[in-house]
């Protein structure tokens, strides 16, 4: 239903908007038949939903249609692109999901000390950074003056696994930090709430020790909002990406779709936006799958 | 310290002060409090809310809030000085020696692990694991009346109703065998038939146990029965203490006296009096307190009550904090007691109600919340409706504001005119004669806007007045609720719950109403508070003529208000009648059992009818006689295949059941339950 | 182990201050907001008045001493076309300063009306509307950015409409849920129950209770605007040339850093981290004074 929806605001705005696409394309001064025969090829003179419907049961097909700049279909550039995305991504996930729940953990177990000041306002510092911001900065520190890092994302061909790693490592910092204090501030309040709750101070009066109280009372209630939260934040990590993947001249699907806005690509474009949506919806997919397993309310419904 | 096996007492509190920190300043919340709680000894704690009933709980057991500190005097536990032990120390202190079972135990349950799990884990801290600790955990679940502790075991909290939550806790908590119970609040919250059962076992465990017990209740009845000795809490202070009957038949402090004379009790009615009240307020937590406690409220107090701390005089094996403990029994009334009374012509009735039902659709099935509701009330009349959570009362009432649309069918006539079964179609007229007060001030009161507007805005628009008309209505109904000219500016947040729901009163009489819905308007507020806000509500109709609709799981309560009582189960009326005769009886078993379930001050001893079972599922309700299923007068199959009618047992008394009314009078008889 | 509040423990005490005058004081208790607030004034300060103390005209080139380094002269250096760097950051904050205020502006009356209407209506509108601003939140600021940008041409205008736009249904989202939560309470049944209009209730009743929520989101809002300006205008879709804007500034110049002239992009990059983060902590200060 949400794709669905997405699917026709992504069209309206990459097909209707423009107005005279053949016009956008190929600038105010060219031949009016010329126009018209390139919006005829393009097949933008159709009725809205026939031109609507056309494109979409394409793209459910495979076929994202013809990007108008490389004169070639879209979808292997897509497919190419997201794959390199992921990898980006995942690098970035891979590390921030544990360091993000234990730097909240470690705070709310240390409420209101100095270590939780430090991460609490410290994640907050970093996660309300622009990406381009902390991405600059850190290409001066590491790769500038430090020289440990690549600058640019771009690994020499055949690059083994590590080495793909090696160039990843500066670019999926940026994407770490913005998620690190969005992760650590849920952890942390989902830590509080269950610190708090009544059933944790059954589990304490039990005279359970506190490392039992913790792992197996406060941990799993804690960090059930977490994981919804890590989720919707693909969303936001994609669009980091396209930051992050122009800045790192990183061949990934932001990229892409920065590229196709630039060249007024607009197959290209609506087929990278409507895939991110559908990386999106799955991602909250995922999340609400995981949400119920672990939680037996949800799971069990209940019997009263 | 004395390390001996069996210390003499299972708790001694000793100069006890605990204070919480609020915006940078510490504000006292337990000064000075010494307590002793003999081995197998119940002990009660009672006092009103605020009191600190609660804070002495957490600190024996040493979990007080972040912003909790003790800053004086100390607390043993079978001879173990609480205070100086470790984290360790502690820790196996509360493994082996003290457990606590506290309100709520739906949040008292961890939700996402299995009972049994929550259960063997208190084994496994003895270092009993495995088939061992299972065998110990099921054993537990039976001994607390568990009848299935497999399949209970199996499952997670939310899947357990409240009763058998906290059972389930209470299994808990006795699993590592204590020397030392602490029950906080255990049944508020909890209906009354399951509160009755809940305290039925733990009576029952007293029996079987060795623990001593430190019952904290706002609820003096339920502290009578379960309590050896009682003490009674006010600011933070022992006010009272000594063995239960005493303190509760001869009171030696004001407050005890003026607390208990607050509580309606032996059947008392409207016409027969009015309540007495405490006058004043508790002093907040932290105020700064010369002299007595209570002297500010208190009709004996003189300059020395005003000046000097009285000590706890010890009056041979009791206690009372009171200089004037010899005549507190003499404390003169707050409130006069006399009304006026009321000549009731007999007058049409302002609003019948035939055939009203409520379907809701519940995952697919029809949940019948309100069925084949028919019944009338005559101008100045109270209908109180009783009946377990969940037996319509409530929808009943939305139905006939006209919140919620009753099903097709049903009809609802005020003062003779059939209203619309939606409010939006319903005349100014119609919606300003029926007004409600709700059970929760804060929620019922817009809390952004002032007290003025918000009274000022009903009269506009119920009352059609504007200018200085309205300002003279507003002067007085703030009068006739009694609230002053000062509390007009105020938000809601700033008054206590006692004004607020004078506030919510006022607001729904201003149209002048016919009927007043009030929907548990005393259940979130203190005895102290209660018995004026019911004076009020009496007053108000005896000057007004107004009738209500009286809705209250305290059965005492609505005794007290109400003219006619209508009885409740499943949506269903199972009796309906004068208040006197359902009161009295003979009564339908179930309204039976429910007088059965309310735990009376007067009397220790009862031959309590015990409803077995949980009340059944709306959306599948049992075939025959709704009840039947916990009935325990049922007399055979015909109780589940054919549903009893309500007939007139006598004029204007009706009862739904099968057995007949001569019969009922029989049984009950045989098994004189006492009035409420 | 929660903490124990006092609230009118006393009971019948006329505060001598009503509760925006205590949520005024507790902010200026906090250190958080403080010091976020001053970094923003100071900015605020820089746009308004930056030309009369900025050594340099921002915009002048000077060929001549173009992508010189830090020295007494130029304090950041100068760019690539030898514009004084420490000038063009001192007014740098102008265009982002007026543009994102707009659009949380913008988003913050959307978002509100948008919330109201669904969270009091529930039922159908609810779902219709729901659904689509769910729709929007799929995908990325920034991307519903760049599309609309695409489409409809770069402005101030267009930028101030589309990050309004996108960050309206976040606001709706967090105005509806306190919405919901509000209809519950008796106040709006007692509303009812004196035949007032639908307006009445969500404006008179509703609103004022779901103010907090609101200004919390806002000031939230606020410093994601910010990111989402500067990011666009890093991307090229933002403000556009001469403006000394800092993403604008980064975007022209990051591409030299390995050649070693940091200055042209560290100012900027560090100017831009401070807006945002005093922008937050004020946000933070806020959301503590209203949640205590």
């Amino acid at each position: 239903m949400t794709l669905f929806l997405l699917s026709i605001m992504v069209f309206l705005g990459g097909q209707v908007l423009p107005g005279n696409v053949g016009r956008a394309i190929l600038g105010p001064f060219a031949d009016q038949r010329a126009v018209d025969a390139l919006n005829h090829t393009l097949g933008v003179d159709r009725p809205l939903l026939a031109q609507y419907w056309g494109w979409i049961s394409n793209f459910v097909q495979g076929d994202m249609g013809t990007s108008y700049i490389f004169r070639s279909p879209v979808a292997p550039f897509v497919i190419d692109a997201l794959g390199n995305s992921m990898k980006l991504a995942a690098v970035a996930f891979v590390l921030v999901v544990p360091i993000g729940i234990l730097g909240g953990v470690v705070a709310a177990l240390n409420l209101n000390r100095p270590l939780d000041r430090i991460i609490s306002l410290g994640g907050l510092s970093v996660t309300v950074l622009p990406e381009f911001v902390t991405g600059i900065i850190l290409i001066l520190i590491f790769g500038v003056w430090l020289r440990w890092l690549p600058i640019s994302a771009a690994w020499p061909r055949d690059a083994g696994f590590f080495t793909q790693l090696y160039y990843l490592i500066l670019p999926s910092l940026p994407l770490f930090l913005v998620l690190f204090g969005y992760i650590a501030r849920m952890a942390r309040s989902g830590m509080i709430e269950a610190l708090d709750s009544d059933y944790t101070r059954t589990a304490v009066l039990k005279g359970l020790p506190w490392r039992t109280v913790i792992w197996r009372h406060v941990l799993r209630n804690a960090l059930l909002p977490t994981i919804t939260v890590i989720a919707t934040q693909t969303g936001y990590l994609i669009g980091g990406l396209v930051v992050i993947e122009t800045l790192f001249r990183y061949q990934g699907i932001g990229s892409l779709i920065f590229t196709a806005a630039r060249g007024k690509d607009f197959p290209m474009l609506e087929s990278g936006i409507l895939t991110i949506g559908i990386v999106y919806a799955v991602a909250t997919l995922v999340a609400d799958f995981l949400y119920s397993v672990l939680n037996p309310r949800i799971r069990l419904g209940s019997d009263q | 310290m004395t390390n001996s096996a069996k210390a003499e007492n299972a708790l001694e509190v000793t100069d006890l002060s605990v204070a919480y920190r609020v915006a940078g300043r510490n504000r006292a919340v337990l000064r000075n409090l010494s307590l002793t709680i003999g081995q197998g000894e119940a002990y009660g704690l009672v006092g009103e809310s605020g009191c600190g009933k609660s804070t002495v709980a957490l600190t024996v057991v040493r979990y007080l809030p972040r912003n909790g500190s003790i800053t004086g005097g100390t607390i043993s536990l079978d001879g173990q000085n609480v205070m100086k032990l470790d984290a360790e120390a502690l820790r196996r202190a509360r493994a082996e020696s003290v457990s606590m079972v506290y309100q709520d135990p739906g949040k008292a349950l961890n939700p996402s692990i299995r009972v049994g799990r929550q259960l063997t884990e208190i084994f496994e801290l003895g270092g009993i694991s495995g088939q061992a600790a299972t065998d110990r955990a099921i054993a537990m679940l039976n001994r607390v009346r568990i009848s299935d502790p497999m399949s209970v075991m199996q499952r997670y909290p939310h899947q357990l109703s409240g009763g058998m939550q906290q059972r389930v806790a209470i299994a808990m908590a006795l699993a590592n065998d204590p020397s030392m119970l602490i029950l906080d609040e255990p049944t508020t919250g909890l209906d009354a038939t399951v509160e009755a059962e809940v305290l039925n076992l733990i009576a029952q465990l007293r029996q079987e146990l060795s623990a001593s017990i430190l019952f904290i209740s706002h609820n003096l009845a339920v502290v009578s029965n379960m309590c050896d000795r009682v003490g009674v809490l006010y600011a933070g202070m022992l006010v009272e203490e000594g063995p239960t009957e005493v303190v509760f038949n001869d009171p030696r402090h004001p407050y005890t006296v003026a607390l208990l004379r607050c509580l309606p009790r032996g059947g008392q009615r409207k016409d027969q009096g009015r309540l007495d009240t405490i006058p004043g307020f508790l002093p907040g937590i932290g105020a700064d307190i010369k002299g007595c406690a209570f002297a500010d409220r208190c009709a004996l107090a003189d300059d020395r009550c005003r000046s000097e701390l009285p000590p706890l005089y010890d009056l041979g094996g009791r206690l009372s904090r009171c200089f004037h403990h010899d005549k507190a029994q003499a404390l003169p009334r707050a409130t006069p007691s006399d009304v006026a009374p009321v000549p009731r012509a007999a007058a049409a009735p302002v609003l019948r109600v035939t055939g009203l039902n409520k379907t809701y659709a519940s995952h697919g099935h029809a949940l019948r919340a309100v069925k084949d509701v028919s019944l009338d009330l005559r101008p100045g009349e109270t209908l109180g409706l009783v009946g377990e959570s969940g037996s319509g009362k409530t929808t009943f009432a939305r139905l006939l504001l006209g919140l919620v649309p009753p099903d097709a069918g049903g009809t609802i006539e005020l003062e003779g005119k059939a209203l619309a079964p939606r409010l939006e179609n319903r005349s100014d007229d119609q919606i300003k004669a029926m007004q409600i007060v709700f059970q929760n001030p804060d929620s019922a009161l817009n809390r952004s806007h002032s007290i003025r507007h918000l009274i000022g805005r009903a009269l506009k628009r119920l009352a059609g007045l504007s200018g200085k008309a309205l300002e003279a209505r507003l002067n007085d109904l703030v009068r006739s609720v009694r609230l002053t000219d000062r509390h007009l500016a105020v938000k809601p947040r700033q008054l206590s719950g006692g004004l607020k729901q004078r506030v919510a009163i006022a607001r729904a009489f201003a149209g002048d109403p016919r009927i007043v819905v009030c929907d548990e308007p005393t259940s979130a507020l203190d005895v102290s508070v209660q018995a004026a806000i019911l004076n009020l509500l009496a007053d108000l109709q005896s000057k007004e003529d107004v009738s209500y609709i009286f809705i209250s799981h305290d059965l005492a309560v609505v005794r007290y208000l109400s003219d006619k009582i209508a009885v409740l189960y499943l949506g269903r009326i199972m009796e309906l009648g004068p208040s006197e005769e359902v009161f009295s009886g003979p009564h339908h078993p179930y309204t039976e059992a429910l007088l059965s379930a309310v735990p009376k001050l007067d009397q220790t001893e009862t031959a309590r009818i015990r409803l077995d079972g949980e009340i059944p599922s709306a959306t599948n309700p049992p075939s025959g006689c709704v009840f039947h299923t916990r009935c325990p007068r049922k007399i055979g199959p015909i109780c589940e295949q054919q549903e009893p009618p309500l007939s007139e047992a006598q004029p204007g008394h009706s009862i739904r059941c099968h057995i007949p009314y001569a019969e009922l009078a029989r049984l009950q008889r045989a098994a004189v339950t006492e009035p409420a | 182990m929660s903490t124990i509040q006092t609230t009118s423990s006393t009971p019948d005490d006329t505060r001598p201050r009503g509760p925006l005058a205590e949520v005024f004081f507790s902010l200026l208790r906090s250190r958080t907001f403080l010091v976020g607030f001053s970094i923003v004034l100071f900015w605020v300060a820089c746009a308004l008045f930056g030309e009369h103390f900025a050594p340099y005209d921002p915009l002048a080139d000077d060929i001549i001493n173009a992508l010189a380094p830090p020295s007494s002269e130029h304090w950041f250096g100068t760019d690539q076309i030898g514009r004084d760097v420490f000038s063009r950051v001192i007014v740098g904050s102008r265009d982002i300063l007026t543009v994102a205020p707009l659009a949380t502006l913008l988003a913050t009356v959307a978002g509100t009306a948008l919330g109201l209407v669904t969270g009091y209506f529930r039922g159908l509108v609810d779902d219709v509307v729901s659904r689509i601003l769910e729709a929007f939140m799929a995908i990325p600021v920034v991307i519903v950015a760049l599309l609309a940008i695409v489409a409809l041409g770069t402005s101030k205008t267009t930028v101030i409409v589309v990050i309004g736009l996108s960050f309206a249904p976040i606001i709706a989202r967090t105005v509806r849920s306190a919405v919901l939560a509000e209809r519950e309470l008796d106040y709006v049944a007692a509303a009812q129950l004196r035949h007032e209009s639908a307006l009445h209730t969500m404006f008179v009743e509703i609103l004022p209770n779901v103010i907090p929520p609101i200004l919390v989101e806002t000031t939230v809002r606020l410093g994601y605007a910010i990111f989402a300006v500067a990011t666009l205008s890093f991307m090229g879709f933002g403000i556009q040339p001469p403006s000394p804007d800092w993403g604008l500034s980064i975007s022209n110049n990051y591409g030299m850093i390995g050649g070693g002239f940091w200055w042209t992009v560290l100012f900027d990059a560090l100017a831009i981290a401070s807006l945002v983060i005093g922008v937050n902590l004020a946000a933070d200060g806020v959301h503590g004074a209203l949640n205590d």
